[in-house]
């Protein structure tokens, strides 16, 4: 096998395999939404709920206390 | 002491509002200037003919592109980083003095880069790399400057609230990591004056590629300056200020997800496109060509998702400037990232490649896409920050038809001239003489060249009314409560 025949065929399979991450990664997302490992959708509402005074939607640590507005969470 | 509730801190953000206005009108007026001097060659001695050389064509091309990319576009990535990064981390500037000494650091060094970099280009002074003009100095500067946001943008992360990373923040940083890397390798030079031991100009210097591999590398970058100048902080700003302007959450969370994922695999592999039939591997054109069909995927990804993050309120497209102005902005991108495939087919290409379609292509984007974002994002800001109702709702809509009605001049006249030009220099007669020359192309052009120029005149103008209704809010507009900023951006008649 030339070396040209190589590079096609590693060209070939490493698409494939990125087709394949591609999917999975799709799989994933919703998979975890369906399994209710992870609710995606709430991230959005990251950039409704923005003022420095808002609950984040996940705090860094259930023991963070960092003041938020003054007020210890 | 006072115990004052905790408030993000906009200083910085403000700064840099202020650069993206003057820039944005600098690097348009000076491209005005350059489409008349097209239509109309005596333009090029405006200052007569002492001071031609600096108002020559060649002098001023790169001060056009290189204010429009990194001084406006620059500009409001940044302002837009120092304002939506605070937000969606629930962390604010002031809660960290060591962030706001480097934001501040930022911001003037930025500024000395800026004066440099017009400086230079003015007196002549560049390495000839297209976007890739600025001599070493001024690109050990540059690094500075942008190791300094990368600092800001860990350093704000590392101090977050918010858990999760809102999907802009991811853009924002593939922005810093894409061109980090793309600028690190595409400006690799060799100082002339020192490498020959004292002989020329201190500051002049040479890429350390050469023939073909030098193509390679600055369409590799030139390509990808487009993808994280001007595709990926525009995809953070859109994802931002268009949920938080329509009160919508975005559409489709995980579909943001996956298109990120996707621009980031295919963007990078694209630049061949450029050097299709020159004198690079024919398989790496063919790869160029393909990534850049595939391209669609992602970017109509992130473009339906915008779309439809508007469903069941569609009647704030018509009653909001501001939400036409990043509708606007979503469907440009849309209609962009469609004309860049096909023009990157192969045989599309060998009509489409160094016509004036190219150019056409290239500003549907930027006035379309890029500037619109980058505007209606500092009009959001712009009431928030200076804590004003934005000055007047009627002259925001003035500016939108008469930017708009610029932009679509502007294509729709490139495409007529770029296929025209590639149609005339294929022609040929039966023996395979050529036949036209070029002049006759320039007679056949010259009215297409003349609309483009009052588009572009159009969209200055639409910069300047900019400019005064964000000038406008900014000193005399009505003050408004912080109940009055939740969603929708409080307008003035």
């Amino acid at each position: 096998m030339d070396l040209g025949t190589l590079q096609a065929y590693a060209y070939f399979f490493f698409v494939a395999f990125l087709v394949v991450v591609l999917y999975s990664y799709i799989y994933h997302l919703y998979s975890s939404q369906w399994k209710g490992k992870r609710d995606y959708e709430k991230y959005g509402n990251i950039a409704l709920h923005d003022d420095v005074t808002d609950q984040p939607i996940e705090t860094i640590s259930k023991n963070d206390d960092k003041k938020v507005g003054g007020i210890n969470e | 002491m006072e115990n004052r509730p905790l408030e993000y801190d906009y200083t910085v953000a403000k700064w840099f509002m202020l650069t993206t206005v003057v820039l944005g009108i600098v690097g348009m007026l000076v491209g005005v200037i350059l489409a008349w001097q097209m239509a109309f060659p005596a333009v090029n001695l405006m200052a007569g003919e002492g001071l031609a050389e600096y108002t020559n064509f060649s002098r001023l091309r790169p001060l056009h592109t290189d204010s429009v990319i990194f001084g406006f576009t620059l500009s409001g990535i940044w302002a837009t980083w120092y304002y939506v990064g605070q937000r969606v981390l629930k962390v604010s500037m002031a809660e960290s003095k060591f962030l706001m000494v480097l934001a501040k650091l930022h911001f003037f060094i930025y500024l000395l880069v800026v004066v440099a970099v017009v400086g230079s280009l003015l007196l002549g002074i560049s390495t000839g790399k297209e976007y890739a003009d600025f001599e070493w100095p001024i690109d050990i500067a540059v690094v500075v400057v942008w190791v300094i946001w990368g600092m800001s943008i860990f350093g704000l992360i590392g101090i977050r609230r918010e858990k999760s990373l809102y999907i802009s923040i991811w853009y924002y940083i593939a922005t810093f990591l894409g061109i980090a890397m793309l600028y690190l390798f595409n400006n690799m030079e060799i100082p002339t004056y020192f490498a020959s031991g004292g002989i020329g100009a201190w500051y002049h210097s040479v890429s350390m590629y050469s023939g073909t591999n030098d193509a390679l590398v600055q369409w590799w970058y030139g390509h990808n300056a487009v993808a994280f100048g001007f595709t990926v902080p525009i995809v953070a700003m859109i994802y931002y200020f268009l949920p938080k302007e329509s009160g919508q959450a975005v559409y489709s969370y995980k579909l943001s997800l996956l298109a990120f994922w996707g621009l980031m695999f295919v963007y990078l592999w694209a630049g061949g496109h450029h050097l299709i039939y020159s004198t690079v591997p024919d398989w790496m054109q063919t790869m160029g060509s393909v990534f850049s069909v595939v391209l669609i995927l992602p970017s109509w990804g992130s473009a339906i998702n915008m779309l439809l993050t508007m469903k069941g309120e569609w009647q704030q497209v018509a009653s909001s400037p501001l939400i036409k102005f990043m509708i606007l902005a979503s469907t440009f991108y849309m209609f962009s990232t469609l004309e860049g495939p096909i023009q990157a087919i192969k045989s599309v290409n060998a009509l489409a490649h160094f016509t004036d379609w190219i150019v056409g292509h290239v500003h549907d984007g930027v006035l379309g896409w890029v500037a619109f974002m980058i505007m209606a994002a500092l009009f959001h800001m712009a009431p928030r920050v200076y804590k004003r109702e934005i000055y007047s709702k009627s002259l925001m809509n003035t500016q939108f038809w008469i930017q708009t009605l610029g932009v679509v001049l502007y294509f729709t006249s490139m495409w007529i001239a770029g296929i025209t030009q590639g149609m005339m220099w294929r022609a040929h007669d039966e023996f395979g003489n050529l036949a036209y020359s070029f002049i006759d192309t320039v007679t056949v052009l010259h009215p297409y060249y003349t609309i483009r120029a009052v588009g572009g005149t159009l969209y200055l103008v639409g910069m300047f009314l900019f400019a005064y209704n964000m000038y406008k809010t900014m000193t005399s507009s009505r003050r408004v409560e912080e109940s009055e900023l939740q969603n929708a951006s409080p307008m003035g008649a």
